[in-house]
């Protein structure tokens, strides 16, 4: 038996929070690659501390639903899932790379292979794509247009923007869209000023954010200008500077990020059949996979 | 059905089964079969068939237990706590499930009923009249997650085992896997807390291991420690933790050698360490308890007194919506409220136009 664990962030505050990751295991379930899948939250129930003895199976993947390396995956999560011997450098990342470790968990003696965040995966460049083609609704979006890929920054975890950057890069590498630009919400080159960082009369911004909440829906759309007051909402596109801004929201509510949840588990040994390919035809990544 | 539980009784007797009353053992090339104080000495697979078929029951009961239920311990067990597997003969149960027993876990109430043998199992509110036909009904254990979010005010419920859970719709003719996994999604990890404890296996978390763990922006509540003094972690179960807000029975204490005064509560299933709700709470409050208390001078009324009392104590049990629009008897109505607000404030919202020492 092999089952699937996801670990996300969830909220007290938005019943919103924890619903990409509802969707994205119903997804998954939906392909029968695992006996079992579980989500589990940091500030919801299941808790990381609590999930896995809900779990049968005794051969766990646990893939954490976290943008990037850092304090959670680093610390919280292996700390809460009770995660014997973990120390970060099993994983020998350099801040993107992190792969998976395996492990055994103390109170349930399950063996876990704990992942890297489902963020740093290669195929989360796909994810960006795709969430520009979903708020362009153009399957083919890139030629004229430029790409914003936005992050937190470095508050607290230089791998945040490490993140951002991998994939702004990767993107870039691909040719498709004529520009494409690490941005972020506390530092240097900040959301405020996109206008400036574009030439493309089309600009595509992606936040890469796991669930819509307060920095997705009210910071940085009032930051780019997209309106004065979030809660008078905005147009896609809104015009600003004389740019047209296609602002798509989280990247996490993609219905893709399933397929990186599954590769996250996949790349740690999961037997998962198929269920790649069938997440991504039904999901609409099958042609988005360019690399 | 009874065909094939009798195939499976035939083809695991030569291991010999004891199970809720019905014996087999092999025996000298045969089996002895007991049920119910009766003893059976049959010689052939045949016999064996022919006498269990006068026990239906014990041989479904049998089968359905190992072949049907789901067989993780706790699953397997809380499944039988539902039907009080332990406490009643089979025949007892069948006659029973026959009828549907019901068990509440929480604010759930579960209806077991038996058909050939299999249990199906129906998931109410139990504020709820399970035959009203206006309840929405669901079959899939996986909408158990979205009924749960809100309360009937729609409210976002954060704790899952608050008491607020939605009224107005029915699980109805659930298999046992089923039935467990929509318990699980409406409180989760109960049914394992609660089955560990049962077999002495509760691992408890007290309250000063549980913030000696925390790290972060969370780190700071180590801070709040009045040494040997547990005072303000009584304010916190019973501020979070009582019956009124979790229906989770409260089992850590301050540490493993020093109990709360307060009581833990009456719930079916433990809390074994302080949730992230508690924890978050404990944070703000670790910040506000390192104030230091200031003399304030405040004229009132005795009944101004009593009024801010009662505001306190209505918001406390959340009554403030009940409170009706004119009963202005009630301190907490909201007429009496603004009045007092209008009496009382200054300018700035100022309690007697006396400002706040923030020093």
């Amino acid at each position: 038996m092999q089952a699937l664990v996801i670990a996300a962030h969830g909220s007290h505050l938005s019943a919103g929070s924890s619903t990409p990751t509802f969707d994205h295991a119903d997804t998954i379930r939906a392909v029968s690659a695992f006996d079992e899948v579980r989500e589990s939250f940091w500030k919801e129930e299941p808790h990381f501390r609590e999930v896995l003895r809900t779990v049968d199976a005794d051969e766990v993947y646990l893939v954490p639903l976290f943008i990037s390396e850092g304090y959670f995956t680093e610390q919280v999560i292996p700390r809460e899932f009770r995660l014997e011997e973990w120390e970060p450098e099993l994983w020998d990342s350099d801040g993107t790379s992190a792969d998976t470790a395996t492990l055994t968990a103390e109170d349930t003696g399950q063996t876990i292979h704990y992942c890297g965040p489902a963020g740093t995966h290669d195929a989360m460049s796909d994810v960006i794509v795709q969430r520009a083609q979903s708020v362009t609704d153009d399957p083919d979006v890139g030629d004229g247009f430029g790409l914003a890929v936005v992050g937190h920054g470095t508050e607290r975890n230089e791998n945040s923007a490490k993140a951002i950057e991998y994939h702004a890069d990767r993107i870039g590498e691909r040719d498709r869209f004529d520009e494409v630009q690490a941005l972020f919400m506390d530092e240097d080159p900040e959301i405020d000023d996109v206008t400036e960082y574009f030439e493309s009369d089309d600009i595509v911004v992606v936040p890469l954010f796991v669930a819509d909440g307060y920095h997705t829906e009210e910071d940085i759309p009032e930051d780019m200008r997209l309106t004065d007051d979030y809660r008078t909402g905005y147009d896609v596109p809104t015009t600003v500077d004389g740019h047209d801004i296609w602002y798509s929201g989280a990247v996490g509510t993609e219905p893709l990020m399933a397929d990186v949840l599954l590769e996250r588990a996949a790349d740690a040994g999961a037997d998962v059949g198929d269920a790649i390919q069938r997440v991504k035809s039904e999901t609409g990544g099958a042609e988005a996979s360019g690399d | 059905m009874q065909g094939a539980h009798l195939d499976a009784l035939v083809t695991t007797a030569a291991d010999g089964i004891a199970f809720d009353g019905l014996v087999v053992e092999p025996d000298d090339g045969g089996y002895v079969v007991e049920v119910d104080g009766d003893s059976h000495a049959v010689e052939t697979d045949d016999d064996l068939r022919r006498v269990a078929t006068e026990y239906p029951a014990y041989v479904s009961n049998w089968y359905f237990w190992h072949a049907s239920a789901p067989q993780k311990a706790d699953r397997w067990a809380f499944l039988r706590w539902i039907e009080g597997a332990e406490e009643r003969t089979v025949p007892e149960r069948y006659n029973a499930l026959a009828e549907g027993v019901t068990q509440t876990w929480g604010q759930l109430r579960i209806t077991a009923r038996i058909d050939d043998g299999n249990r199906r199992y129906d998931i109410s509110h139990v504020d709820d009249t399970a035959a009203d036909a206006t309840l929405e009904r669901y079959d899939d254990p996986l909408d158990a997650r979205t009924l749960v979010k809100h309360d009937d005010d729609g409210k976002y419920r954060p704790l899952k085992t608050a008491p607020t859970l939605r009224t107005g719709w029915q699980f109805v003719d659930l298999d046992p896997a089923d039935l467990v996994q929509t318990v699980e999604f409406v409180y989760p990890a109960t049914v394992a807390n609660w089955h560990r404890e049962r077999t002495g296996d509760l691992d408890v978390n007290h309250w000063r291991e549980t913030m000696e763990r925390q790290s972060g922006i969370y780190g700071v509540v180590q801070t709040w420690d009045r040494g040997k003094g547990y005072e303000h972690v009584n304010w916190v179960a019973e501020a979070c933790c009582d019956d009124s807000q979790c229906l989770k029975r409260r089992e850590w204490e301050y540490d493993d050698e020093t109990e709360l005064d307060v009581d833990g509560g009456d719930g079916e299933f433990p809390c074994r360490e302080p949730c992230s709700l508690v924890i978050s709470a404990a944070r703000r409050w670790t910040k506000l308890e390192g104030e230091q208390p200031q003399t304030y001078e405040f004229e009132l009324t005795p009944s101004e007194k009593e009024q801010v009392e009662r505001i306190v104590e209505a918001v406390a049990d959340g009554e403030t919506e009940a409170i009706r629009e004119a009963d202005v008897y009630d301190g907490a109505n909201r007429y009496r409220t603004r009045f007092l607000r209008a009496k009382l404030f200054d300018d700035e919202g100022n309690l007697c136009g006396v400002e706040t020492d923030a020093e």
